[in-house]
């Protein structure tokens, strides 16, 4: 026995791809020639697998605003929120989180995963009850695991089974946290935020949405499910990411409850690790900004996603159940899905690859990220290099 | 509440299609590194176990499980 034995399987699926000549994880973008292309492990390629869905990585007045904070603020704080590291543009972010989302309360952190994880492991503890949604992401996982909180699982998008796990807990409600997803990353699917937000009012408990892949894309505003399913009032945190549809990095929880400025304290995902640079906060000030600005985004973001989605379904790929930003192919055979990965990237489309236990089931997955900035020409060249994988285009493919 | 025998006897039930060949599954054998199961269908037979009793299971108690004996004896405290 050694501390290595345990990474064994990944060493040999590493050593198998290595024997075949394909490397999927961790593909090296050697040019990024814009949002929607680049040169990928040597391959010029469509990007369907970046999750810019508002396609703002290249917004000149983003990268005006981010350049004027490096030559102003310099290239980093080199320092904790908590100490020397909260300059005015991270507090004037937060503030206009806040107002984006009607809120009373923001934290900025890091990364997204730094805000889900430490949320996650913060607002329940010892003694408490976290039930999540049996697929949400890793960083709940890891920040469930860490808070020392009973956890349970519900199934995926299930309220009912939600509020039989809840009665069951009986007056323990009263501190238990329910963790969903406003979009789910594997699939695009949905949270049926409304069935859920009635069940946490019937039975009580506090609600933690993670809107990571779906700010900018759902509702009015573009505030994400919560806001689509008129239910903002039941959700008591609201966390997400800047590094989706606003192109940066960094993370956010924003809350109607003023215990958020105390527990801004007590995350140490917060408290033990550097800011965001000044440069950062700056491009996502103006991304947030012109998210508002330009509702059209959203419109032909939406427009592309439909395209990618019927395209794909119409060759007979098994999708993803709902239209969704994120459109996902199912394939239950692995070395199949990593062939097919391949033949992608030669035919000019960088799609995600990815396989259990990242996927939600035992099957793999191609997964692809629809952005605003693609065109209908490049949507149409991403649909026939998956309908190159077949040479029978009517055959259903699991 | 079910008892340590209802549960040992539920487990042997959902793991018969993971016994290789000549293997007799008995309450000693190993989930993971005996039966081969992954974390996802780890996390299935939990769902399954949970179906049939009507229960919900903490993840908290999977760290102290590597055999059937360990899940069974985990699953009766639950209900004590």
């Amino acid at each position: 026995m050694s501390l290595f034995d345990k990474f064994q399987p990944i060493i040999d699926i590493r050593a198998e791809l290595e024997k075949i000549g394909i490397m999927p994880f961790g593909a090296v973008t050697e040019k990024i020639l814009s949002p929607t292309e680049g040169i990928v492990n040597g391959h010029r390629v469509i990007l369907a697998g970046t999750n810019n869905y508002l396609g703002l990585t290249f917004e000149p007045e983003c990268i005006q605003a981010a350049q004027q904070a490096l030559v102003e603020q310099g290239t980093g704080t080199t320092g904790s929120r908590m100490a020397n590291g909260t300059f005015a543009g991270h507090i004037a972010l937060e503030q206009e989180l806040a107002a984006f989302f009607a809120k009373q309360h923001c934290i900025v952190f890091s990364t997204g995963y730094a805000a889900t994880m430490g949320m996650g492991s913060t607002l329940a503890g010892p003694g408490d009850v976290i039930v999540l949604d049996a697929d949400s992401h890793a960083s709940i996982y890891d920040g469930v695991r860490l808070g020392g909180a009973e956890v349970v699982r519900f199934k995926h998008n299930d309220a009912a089974d939600l509020e039989k796990r809840l009665r069951r807990l009986g007056e323990r409600t009263a501190n238990t946290l329910i963790i969903v997803e406003g979009i789910y990353s594997m699939l695009g699917d949905q949270a049926p935020l409304a069935d859920i937000a009635e069940v946490k009012r019937k039975y009580g408990g506090m609600l933690l949405v993670d809107e990571a892949h779906s700010l900018g894309m759902l509702g009015e505003h573009g505030r994400g499910v919560a806001e689509a399913a008129g239910v903002e009032d039941a959700v008591d945190f609201t966390v997400g990411t800047f590094s989706k549809s606003l192109g940066a990095i960094g993370g956010y929880c924003v809350s109607d409850h003023a215990e958020l400025e105390a527990i801004r304290f007590a995350v140490r995902s917060y408290i033990f690790t550097a800011s965001p640079s000044p440069s950062v906060i700056a491009s996502t000030r103006v991304a947030l900004r012109l998210m508002q600005e330009r509702p059209e985004l959203r419109e032909r973001l939406w427009a592309n996603a439909q395209r990618l989605y019927d395209g794909l379904k119409d060759l007979g790929f098994q999708v993803s159940p709902q239209v969704s930003p994120v459109v996902a192919v199912t394939i239950k055979n692995r070395d199949q899905a990593i062939a097919w990965w391949n033949q992608l990237m030669h035919r000019g489309a960088y799609v995600n690859l990815v396989m259990p236990p990242a996927s939600p089931t035992t099957d793999s997955l191609l997964r692809c990220s629809v952005s605003a900035a693609h065109s209908s020409e490049q949507i149409d060249r991403i649909i026939d290099a998956f309908a190159s994988l077949k040479p029978d285009n009517t055959q259903a493919v699991n | 509440m079910p008892d340590y025998n209802e549960f040992l006897e539920r487990i042997f039930e959902i793991l018969k299609p993971f016994a290789k060949q000549g293997v007799i599954l008995n309450k000693h054998s190993e989930l993971v590194t005996e039966l081969g199961l992954t974390s996802l269908q780890v996390m299935e037979l939990i769902e399954q176990i949970e179906d049939h009793f009507d229960m919900s299971i903490p993840l908290n108690i999977l760290p102290d499980i590597r055999t059937v004996h360990d899940l069974a004896t985990q699953l009766e405290k639950l209900g004590r």
